[in-house]
């Protein structure tokens, strides 16, 4: 069941990534970045990471999404035109590309220790639930959870600064 | 290997498959917006691979540092799309080859 829904969801993560870097119009490329974003979300839940879970769909797929939408719509965006470079500089990064996926996963298989493999079943109530992450979160990571509150504050106002109307 | 298992690594090996079609996005696309999703699509790479050693090692502190990625994403969104709207309204264009004066 667990491997089903892996290859499932992983196979859709996927193929929406692919969709994202090769649609043309920004409105499909947010689209195929959602349908990424639900299936990662599934993911999470399988290994165990409600509260991530749960986030990833509330923070990521909803808010984050949302802004990104609204701004492709208000600023009205086409899809882009030709990139005016040859196709010969445009195929060798491909190469290049599964050169580095190559490499991690030389890196992965040599260095990971054998494990036994992931599934609900056998995460021994090994849960993510928002009580622990909570607990946690408040304990040991109490200062960067102080911190992000003034990064906030600070990409808030960086926000209005850069996109108010100037008033004169 | 049986149905009700999947191997460790597989979610690594999806976690690098995703960062390196981020870095295709960021590197091919010449839109602006579609260029700031590749790296959204690079930052859930990262927090995939967090997620699965947090499981591995049976310790939260991983969610933790994945829910601090989200929170920096979204800070992220916000200033770089805001910057988006400036750079729009000052170019009346979306393409990154535009915005060029800093490189040289």
């Amino acid at each position: 069941m667990d491997a089903i829904l892996f290859i499932a969801f992983a196979s859709f993560a996927i193929a929406s990534a692919i969709s994202l870097v090769v649609q043309t119009h920004p409105i499909s490329s947010a689209l195929s970045l959602i349908g990424v974003m639900v299936s990662l979300a599934v993911l999470y839940f399988l290994l165990g990471a409600e509260f991530i879970a749960a986030a990833q769909l509330v923070v990521y797929a909803g808010a984050i999404m949302v802004l990104f939408i609204f701004v492709i719509m208000l600023l009205n965006a086409d899809s882009e035109g030709p990139t005016g470079r040859s196709w010969r500089v445009n195929l060798l990064g491909i190469p290049l590309l599964a050169a580095f996926v190559g490499i991690i996963a030389f890196v992965i298989q040599a260095f990971l220790p054998k494990t036994e493999g992931v599934s609900l079943a056998g995460r021994d109530g090994f849960v993510g639930t928002a009580s622990l992450v909570g607990a946690k979160l408040f304990t040991v990571y109490l200062l960067p959870f102080e911190v992000t509150s003034v990064l906030i504050l600070i990409a808030i106002l960086g926000a209005i600064v850069l996109a108010r109307k100037e008033i004169d | 290997m049986t149905f009700n298992s999947v191997p460790l690594s597989w979610y690594l090996m999806l976690s690098a498959i995703l960062f390196v079609l981020g870095i295709a996005g960021f590197l091919y696309r010449r839109n602006v917006i579609t260029v700031f999703m590749s790296i959204e699509l690079m930052l859930n790479a990262v927090n995939l691979s967090f997620v699965t050693f947090s499981y591995q090692l049976k310790q939260v502190d991983g969610h933790i540092f994945s829910f601090f990625v989200m929170v920096v994403a979204a800070a992220e969104a916000a200033v770089g799309l805001a910057i988006i709207l400036t750079v729009f309204k000052n170019r009346q264009s979306l393409r990154i080859d535009d915005v060029s004066s800093m490189k040289y």
